[in-house]
């Protein structure tokens, strides 16, 4: 066993290069889980879906698909600061990493900020679900296509908080420079994941917002 | 090595630059041999506390309405005024025995516990990839029983639906359930940060050499395992999170609409599905059942290689099936489902795939049967236990072959058939794998042996009152009788014929619990006293045993990383001088 170590190698690799593909493997084999995951939510709305198809449209057309649509513009742009972080840790650039991170961090929370007010005009709508719900159209089960907007959305957003909240550990670890272009897996592997919450939305926002349009 | 060789860590430790202090050491270890050993203790005392939960039901069912002698008093008048059994508490009980011995005893036993320690040392790695990661996943899982634990007491106590919590009765059930819930959510995050930590292991930090088809079948089938734990567990979270929707927030995704209980109209309005919660948990808990059998096997591999002491019969058609077992895991979870009006269609699909999902467990199973013709077989405890196995689980797979065809399954379906024949895959052969692999692998986490005396009076009455116990309820539930009566059929006149068999499984059931007296005498005692051995007692050929002192080092295993030149079971091969020749031997001139 090497007695000495470099700095940001663990015990029990032998080089960056096995500790960073054991990083990168281990955060792909975690997405996995995390599809499988919202492979469950979106199993729900698929059954949900095709037993009460005039209620999920009749639900769709209640959601602002202005604020939407700027949402889905904000998180990819999101995701483009966060792969310009990664690029800043690979080039070892540590101000710039904190930098990307804090614009990341910036329209993450842009993003759950504009969620804040649709939330709130929802619930302000009555159509938030339980036994308070309202819903004054012809269409029955409406109550469904709230409950699974609410779950996706919000079970969505939790990932953001999260990320969000591992950014702020990563920012000032980037800042006094623990991350060098050889080991900065927890940059590239936090980037990894950004970019899957990301890529949730791109598939919630056509199948909640979009669904009546044309 | 000698037995008189002094253990390289006495060396190792002059240089050791950095000390440990008791809680890192000790509580909040990264080693993940420490984390193995926690596991395995936490684990067993939730196996004995499970199994204690069923003593208390098996017998309000020998004796329904008498007061429960010795313990009676202190279940609390809430549970058993007088010392006499509740309905709702029997529910608790049945439910919580269910939960805690699926999830926290036999998988983190498994899992946790022979994973953890056994799996890195057999690949020759010097610990986890991720050892933090492991660390957290204990915590969790820790953290997941405690919420099990306070949920007795809580108003209305434990959840009482079932291990399965179908809605819509798991939605309106007491709060207990909803501890439910949220302990599951802990338990599966740590089955989950476990697999991941399995697969990025197995793959990245495997010692030079050692190629796929030189794994150990132990090996093989962890692997295997923690591939359906990543992919079957998520969606039972997903689906954890909507039924606590529907308890906390009256959401309505599993409860139908115009729903009445006890006479009241429930306020759920949507239109959700029950069923749809039956398939997102069977699509886990189907699977799960393989999560509870092939680390089993891959146990009994191992011992049953090591003391026939020439190599299993068939290694590779048992690595393709286990892969193959695997993969047809996630595609027949609904035959748990054929009472639920599905249609004929979907029963047939399902069907199908169940009775091509037998023939790897057949193939795996005559395998290793196949290997004893010949072997000059040493008959220790470890082994009577894996012989055992093969039995048990024999029985266990061939009971569930009616349980897999719609036809027979409608008049067997949620009988003491069923009980028994998921027992017999679990309990005596399962459990049995789990002791078989404490007596192998105790030797290598301690350097010291149990007594083999005390082993062999802890396996054959073990093996008497696991037949007692589970025999019977065969007989009870081709009879027709319910798995869920509290008080045992004693209503029922269809039941009146075989109702006298209550007694003689509860009297199995005590009997079985003092067939563990020795077991837990000898696991004790065997720590401080048992008899001191080298590194390889068994003269095995694997890693752990051949690569790495007793203990292994702790933080990194091995005073150097082995180089595996060979495959995992090479006993006596013609022409060498000893009758076992180790994965890392320097490949000899033929």
């Amino acid at each position: 066993m090497a007695e000495i170590h470099a700095p940001g190698l663990a015990h029990h690799f032998d080089s960056y290069q096995q500790q960073k593909e054991a990083a990168f493997f281990g955060m792909w084999v975690f997405l996995a889980t995390e599809v499988l995951f919202f492979g469950g939510l979106f199993c729900a709305y698929l059954v949900y879906r095709s037993a009460n198809p005039e209620a999920f449209a009749a639900g769709s057309r209640e959601l602002d698909i202005v604020l939407g649509a700027i949402n889905t513009a904000v998180l990819i742009g999101s995701s483009l600061t966060m792969a310009l972080a990664v690029h800043a840790a690979q080039v070892g650039k540590r101000k710039m990493i904190a930098a990307w991170m804090g614009a990341t961090i910036l329209l993450g929370g842009t993003f759950l900020g504009i969620k804040v007010v649709e939330y709130s005009h929802k619930i302000h709508e009555g159509h938030f679900p339980g036994p308070n719900f309202v819903w004054h159209g012809p269409e029955v089960n409406v109550e469904m296509f709230f409950n699974v907007y609410f779950l996706m959305t919000g079970l969505h957003a939790l990932h953001m908080i999260i990320g969000i909240g591992i950014m702020l550990v990563l920012i000032p670890l980037a800042w006094k420079g623990r991350f060098t272009p050889e080991s900065h897996n927890y940059v590239e592997g936090f980037g990894l994941y950004w970019h899957f919450v990301d890529i949730v939305w791109i598939f919630l926002f056509p199948l909640l917002y979009l669904l009546d349009v044309g | 090595m000698s037995v008189l060789e002094k253990h390289p860590e006495e060396e190792h430790h002059e240089e050791h630059h950095h000390h440990e202090s008791f809680w890192t050491k000790y509580v909040f270890s990264q080693d993940h041999k420490v984390i193995g050993i926690q596991y395995a203790l936490t684990s067993l005392v939730f196996l004995l506390f499970g199994f204690t939960l069923m003593l208390i039901m098996r017998w309000q069912l020998a004796f329904p309405g008498r007061p429960i002698p010795i313990i009676g008093g202190l279940l609390g008048e809430a549970n058993a005024p007088g010392g006499i059994m509740l309905p709702e508490f029997y529910n608790q009980l049945g439910a919580m025995h269910g939960t805690i011995m699926v999830f926290m005893a036999i998988v983190p036993l498994l899992v946790g516990a022979f994973g953890n320690y056994v799996l890195p040392l057999q690949i020759g790695a010097p610990d986890m990839a991720f050892p933090k990661l492991n660390m957290a996943s204990y915590w969790v899982y820790a953290s997941g029983g405690v919420v099990m634990a306070v949920s007795f007491f809580v108003p209305g106590g434990a959840a009482n639906s079932g291990w399965t919590s179908y809605a819509p009765l798991s939605v309106t059930a007491t709060t207990g359930q909803t501890f439910w819930l949220i302990g599951m959510v802990f338990l599966i995050t740590s089955s989950l940060l476990g697999s991941v930590n399995f697969i990025t292991t197995v793959i990245q930090l495997r010692a030079k050499g050692l190629s796929y088809m030189r794994f150990p079948f132990f090996v093989w089938a962890q692997f295997v395992t923690a591939f359906l734990l990543l992919l079957a567990f998520p969606p039972l979270e997903a689906a954890g999170f909507m039924q606590l929707l529907d308890r906390v927030l009256e959401t309505s995704f599993f409860m139908p609409e115009g729903l009445v209980v006890s006479g009241e109209v429930q306020p759920y309005a949507g239109g959700g599905s029950p069923l749809l919660w039956q398939h997102l948990f069977w699509f886990l808990a189907h699977p799960e059942v393989y999560v509870l059998i092939l680390p089993a096997m891959g146990i009994v591999a191992e011992v049953i290689a090591n003391n026939i002491r020439k190599p299993l019969w068939g290694y590779k058609a048992m690595v393709y099936s286990a892969i193959f077992l695997g993969a047809m895991s996630f595609i027949v979870w609904a035959h748990h489902m054929f009472m639920t009006g599905m249609g004929t269609t979907i029963s047939a699909f399902f069907q199908t795939t169940t009775m091509i999902i037998s023939v790897p467990s057949v193939v795996i199973l005559t395998a290793l049967f196949m290997s004893l013709k010949g072997g000059s077989i040493r008959f220790n405890t470890p082994m009577l236990f894996s012989l055992a196995f093969l039995i048990m689980f024999g029985i266990g797979g061939l009971t569930g072959l009616p349980l897999g065809l719609a036809p027979t399954d409608i008049h067997l379906h949620d009988t003491y058939y069923v009980i028994g024949h998921f027992h017999y895959v679990v309990a005596p052969g399962t459990i049995f794998a789990i002791f078989a692999g404490i007596y192998y692998w105790f030797p290598k986490v301690t350097g010291r042996k149990m007594s083999e005396a005390l082993g062999k009076l802890h396996f054959w009455p073990s093996l008497l009152f696991m037949n007692g116990v589970f025999m019977p309820m065969f007989i009870q539930g081709l009879a027709g009788v319910s798995r869920r009566l509290y008080d045992g059929g004693d209503q029922y006149a269809h039941a009146q014929s075989v109702l006298g068999l209550n007694k003689v499984m509860s009297y199995s059931a005590y009997g079985l619990l003092l067939a563990q007296l020795p077991f837990i005498i000898n696991f004790f005692l065997s720590i401080k006293k048992g008899k001191k051995v080298d590194s390889n007692p068994w003269q095995a050929t694997t890693l752990e045993w051949v690569a790495a002192p007793s203990p292994p080092i702790a933080h990194g295993n091995f005073s150097e990383i082995p180089v595996v030149t060979r495959g995992p079971y090479e006993y006596s091969v013609p022409g060498h001088d000893q009758d076992f020749t180790p994965q890392n031997a320097v490949v000899q001139e033929g």
